[in-house]
């Protein structure tokens, strides 16, 4: 797979869906867990679908990756029509389940070949593509063991090797990080990096804001089956408020209040007992300016800070409830 | 073609999986020698009975055995299949593009591969105390037992998809198989039972099977029995593959 094959990679897209839906009949009537929605992923890159848990994230990726027929919609995986072509969708995209899905019996080695025959690979073909990724994802040291035996990290990187084993255009990841500790998180973060760089486009499910915020290009909210906002990570948070600035300012904060509010870059400026809070788009660009303009205005500053709205606070504008209790 | 591959790599994974332990291999034979060991020499006194069927207590016993090998072995194959879900595995393997039939028929053949070795080190252990079979007879039993275990595995399967948790799953199997069991005249001859007993008897298929069983070591292979037997078995087969197909191309995509 060279780099010649994926020219100008950002302009493709991966995925592209219209109107995709899922109705589960239960014995309480139908439940519409993915309510219509519409995705473009750009080939290259870690697209992030964030939700709280029964949003309708995983419900939504088992379409995608054929394990669930839509009840409604269009959807292109990797070039191939998800409904009418899902053999050849299995062929080019690859899968990490939350659950993981090796079996405890048997060795990371043989679970790997098992997975890459699978694929249509002969026996040696298998096993060389095996020994390939379980030195590349550093499972050297347990690969002949059986996986019951695994730590949290070791088993997720083999269930990413086992997804890899045919070297997918696309990684569908589900809540890749969950339960693993904090080496293990920031480990995987880096592997999933490694794998944009090598040319595979990532599509991750997430309920944690801070792996949305650091790993993903382009961020997806999805809320009740809904989507309720989409771009990147600093989009998402400059269309809630833009940047903060915080100033400790000596004698009546008042004064300060009054001249900032008369400058067309601040938003909104709230004073507090010796400080003042400026809500600016660009936090980086209004500093100096605020800066200049105290000082010209003779007005002492003690202490300065500037903080930038969290992705958790996106979510709280756009579905009303805190992302992290829903997690909990 | 591709599902012949797929289904030969399935089985290969859990035949190895199985072989691997080997306390499995173990157990499945031990049940079965129990009762030989135990439970036999007690019908060599009652053997002399009137009604109790000819061919001495081994020759009427274990062909039985052999029979409630192929029911109980394959009542337990769901288990595998329910942690095989719980764990992931399964839509592991469905995301890849292997064929969806063979991801049943591959376990389904490493099931009866297993009842097939567990038979024949039951029927090895047997042939000091005096049991008698020749190679042909021993063909038709090894069959009539793979279409027993092919059933009772299907149903097994079928169920173990519909419930999707052993706590339904495992009372209703084993509930369900114990009439199965008595009224199928493996432990004693039904020629010992009252005429009531017999007439419920008469609609259970294993019945059948045990009859056909007990024939075969008689050496009589031709006998009506052996033909009602198996034919009986080879259609419950087919219809019961049919039922766990279906569930399962419902339930796995």
């Amino acid at each position: 797979m060279s780099t010649g094959e994926r020219p100008e990679a950002s302009s493709r897209t991966i995925i592209e869906t219209r109107g995709l839906r899922r109705i589960f009949s239960t014995r309480r009537g139908p439940v519409e867990a993915v309510a219509g929605v519409d995705l473009s992923v750009a080939a290259g890159t870690i697209f992030g679908f964030l939700g709280p848990n029964g949003a309708g994230k995983t419900t939504t990726l088992r379409m995608l990756t054929t394990l669930l027929p839509p009840t409604g919609g269009e959807a292109t995986v990797a070039g191939c029509d998800l409904r009418r072509e899902p053999a050849r969708v299995r062929q080019r995209v690859g899968y990490v389940s939350q659950r993981g899905g090796s079996d405890g019996a048997v060795t990371g080695r043989s679970e790997v070949v098992f997975q890459a025959r699978l694929y249509g690979m002969s026996a040696a073909d298998a096993r060389a593509r095996a020994r390939e990724l379980i030195a590349s994802f550093q499972l050297d040291e347990c690969a002949d063991r059986r996986t019951q035996s695994y730590s949290g990290g070791q088993r997720r990187r083999l269930d990413l090797a086992c997804g890899l084993v045919h070297r997918p255009q696309l990684l569908f990841l589900d809540e890749p990080t969950t339960g693993l500790d904090p080496q293990s998180r920031a480990h995987l973060w880096e592997e999933v990096r490694r794998l944009r760089a090598e040319g595979t486009s990532i599509f991750l499910t997430t309920h944690y804001l801070e792996e949305a915020d650091q790993l993903c290009d382009q961020l997806t909210i999805i809320d009740q089956g809904r989507l309720v906002a989409a771009g990147t990570p600093s989009e998402l948070k400059r269309q809630i408020a833009g940047d903060v600035v915080t100033l400790g300012v000596g004698g009546d904060p008042q004064r300060a209040v009054e001249l900032l509010q008369r400058q067309p870059f601040v938003r909104e400026t709230t004073a507090g007992a010796d400080e003042v809070r400026c809500f600016v788009d660009r936090g980086e660009t209004a500093t100096p300016a605020l800066l200049r303009l105290l000082d010209g205005a003779g007005i002492e500053l003690r202490s300065l800070s500037l903080s930038r709205p969290s992705l958790d606070d996106v979510f709280l504008r756009q579905t009303g409830r805190r992302l992290r209790e829903e997690a909990a | 073609m591709k599902t012949l591959r797929d289904t030969a790599l399935v089985f290969q994974r859990y035949f190895g999986i199985f072989v691997s332990n080997p306390a499995w291999v173990v157990i499945g034979a031990v049940q079965p020698l129990l009762y030989l060991l135990l439970f036999a020499p007690l019908l060599k006194s009652i053997a002399a009975t009137p009604g109790f069927p000819h061919g001495g207590a081994y020759n009427v016993f274990v062909p039985g055995l052999l029979i409630q090998l192929g029911l109980f072995g394959s009542t337990g194959v769901g288990f595998g299949l329910i942690a095989d879900l719980r764990a992931g595995v399964i839509e592991r393997l469905r995301v890849t593009p292997v064929s969806r039939l063979a991801l049943l028929l591959g376990r389904a053949l490493r099931d009866i591969v297993t009842l097939e070795l567990q038979s024949l080190i039951l029927i090895a252990v047997a042939i000091p105390f005096g049991l008698r079979i020749n190679a042909a007879g021993l063909l038709i039993m090894l069959a009539l037992v793979a279409l027993i275990g092919l059933t009772m595995g299907s149903i097994a399967y079928a169920l173990a998809l519909w419930l999707g948790d052993e706590n339904s799953y495992a009372p209703l199997i084993f509930t369900a198989s114990l009439p199965l069991l008595l009224l199928s005249g493996v432990l004693l001859p039904l020629s010992l039972a009252p005429t009531w007993l017999r007439d419920i008897a008469a609609v259970n298929p294993l019945s059948y099977a045990v009859t056909a069983a007990r024939a075969i070591f008689l050496g009589h292979l031709g006998n009506r029995s052996v033909v009602e037997g198996v034919a009986i078995f080879a259609v419950l087969t087919a219809v019961s593959m049919l039922l766990a197909v279906r569930r399962f191309s419902r339930a796995i995509a």
